[in-house]
């Protein structure tokens, strides 16, 4: 390593500089990328919704967890904590919706309330 | 008898233990004792330890006397077996390959369901200048403070890359200082959170975001690719890599590429990444004032990335009227997902019904653009 440290108070303004055309780069980048966003979104739900108008189907929705399952999973797995069996259920269940993740792959060791 | 104690003695002399007792050996025990506390914090307090763990061997491996692991190759005499390795992180060829991973295992729908969430991204990317400019101001040169400032960017692989091109001698020091502090981020951020912030935002709801098609989220890998990479060639190796990942993913249509991008590859790269990284830690190289330095600016570079991102949250509450909770900006800071899980934290420590962990994923993973854009301006700058 060939570098010795002293104090440089010459370079601060073209650090600052510098520090500043960075900073607007990334944000030029970035504010570019989210109108591209926004666009890619609009155009999308507009060929979408043109598509749906035409052919309406109905559309699938994710199944929300069943209760016996959910209720089941309460029953044998959960230590509940000043919580009933329906309130944990119903934490578990949007916990899963939430998440996008199935209520089979999670596992919910305790639930207490706060 | 005598022939026997002489080759004993020869025996002893050829040693690694008679180097560590010769002159300057200390260094070499003093880096011995580093790698045994990093594999400590590896193993028993799991700090980031899929890569703590093979840099802290691959730091052992390294001082420990006459191995030859990272000699280099001359002539026809062949090189170390790290050595060798090396060429992958001295390439920028391991960075890019993580980022395959990475892109592969992330899911974008938070950030296309909130894009201005970009925005905390790239406000988030202030520490990697406070840094650069502090450097600057202790005497280091430009490359040194360009490497030293991406540590702010808390994201491991673009750190490396960088650090590889424009200063390889500082690489130890950066990527342990960028991966130790990416671990402490559960210590580092609450107290900036709770000082940048009231308790009123903090306990902010934020309303569910709006489904994302399947259409935008295979679109969204190809227009990121053209537009930054346009924008900024340079990125072209880290946002190009990250994006393919992403389309491996988002497509559907090469479930085995996907599944070896976020599983396979990314753990043996992992491995020849860490060690290397680590092998470049030998004494002579580490044990400076510099490298004190540069751990002690790396802290700046993420406190000021924390404060960034905190400070463009409040702005964005105050603009859409309390309907944006600023600790969302903490999480602009990469570190995917550590740095949305305490945001996620705060927020219900602040209000128990507070669920911020997927309006947080947004700016997480526009901070890993946003550092990767940050590295790519830098390098156009100073490559």
């Amino acid at each position: 390593m060939d570098i010795s440290l002293k104090f440089s108070p010459e370079t601060l303004p073209e650090s600052l500089l510098l520090g500043l055309l960075g900073m607007t780069v990334v944000m030029l980048a970035l504010v570019l990328l989210m109108a591209a966003i926004k666009g890619q979104s609009w155009l999308v739900s507009k060929l979408t919704a043109g598509k749906h108008s035409a052919v309406p189907v109905a559309q699938p929705v994710a199944a929300a967890p069943a209760p016996v399952a959910v209720a089941a999973a309460v029953d044998t797995a959960v230590d509940l904590h000043d919580v009933d069996d329906k309130t944990a259920a119903m934490i578990m269940a949007i916990v899963a919706d939430e998440t996008d993740i199935p209520l089979e792959e999670l596992r919910f060791t305790s639930i207490k309330r706060a | 008898m005598g022939e026997m104690f002489i080759k004993l003695q020869e025996l002893l002399a050829d040693s690694g233990f008679s180097q560590l007792f010769a002159d300057g050996g200390w260094k070499n025990l003093v880096m011995i004792v580093v790698a045994c506390v990093l594999l400590y914090l590896a193993i028993k307090k799991q700090y980031e330890p899929l890569l703590l763990l093979p840099i802290a061997f691959g730091m052992l491996l390294v001082n420990l006397p006459f191995t030859g692991v990272m000699k280099e190759a001359v002539g026809d005499q062949n090189g170390g077996l790290l050595y060798y390795l090396y060429l992958g992180v001295k390439k920028g060829i391991y960075p890019s390959l993580i980022f395959l991973g990475i892109g592969a295992m992330t899911d974008f729908g938070p950030l296309l369901a909130r894009p201005s969430s970009l925005l905390l991204g790239a406000a988030a990317q202030l520490g990697i200048y406070c840094a650069f400019t502090l450097a600057r101001l202790i005497g280091f040169d430009v490359q040194s403070a360009a490497s030293i400032g991406i540590i702010g960017g808390a994201d491991g692989p673009t750190a490396i890359l960088l650090t590889s091109i424009l200063k390889p001698e500082l690489l130890p020091a950066i990527a342990i200082a960028a991966y130790s502090y990416m671990a402490l981020i559960p210590i580092i951020q609450p107290p900036l959170m709770r000082m940048m912030t009231s308790k009123k935002e903090r306990a902010v709801v934020m309303q569910q975001s709006r489904q994302v098609s399947k259409t935008e989220k295979i679109i969204f890998p190809i227009v990121c690719s053209i537009l930054v990479i346009l924008l900024l060639p340079s990125t072209a190796p880290l946002i190009g890599m990250l994006m393919l990942g992403n389309l491996f993913r988002e497509s559907g249509v090469v479930e085995r590429l996907s599944e070896t991008a976020q599983n396979n590859l990314i753990n043996i790269v992992t491995i020849f990444l860490g060690i290397t990284v680590g092998a470049t830690a030998a004494a002579d190289n580490f044990l400076r004032i510099e490298t004190l330095a540069i751990i002690a600016l790396g802290l700046i570079a993420f406190a000021f990335s924390t404060i960034g991102g905190l400070l463009f949250g409040k702005l964005m509450c105050w603009i859409t009227k309390g309907k944006i909770n600023p600790l969302i900006g903490s999480a602009g800071v990469s570190a995917v997902p550590m740095a949305a899980r305490v945001s996620q934290k705060e927020g219900q420590r602040a209000n128990p019904t507070n669920y911020l962990l997927m309006h947080a994923m947004g700016p997480n993973v526009a901070g890993v653009i946003g550092s990767a854009v940050a590295a790519g301006f830098l390098l156009a700058m100073f490559g």
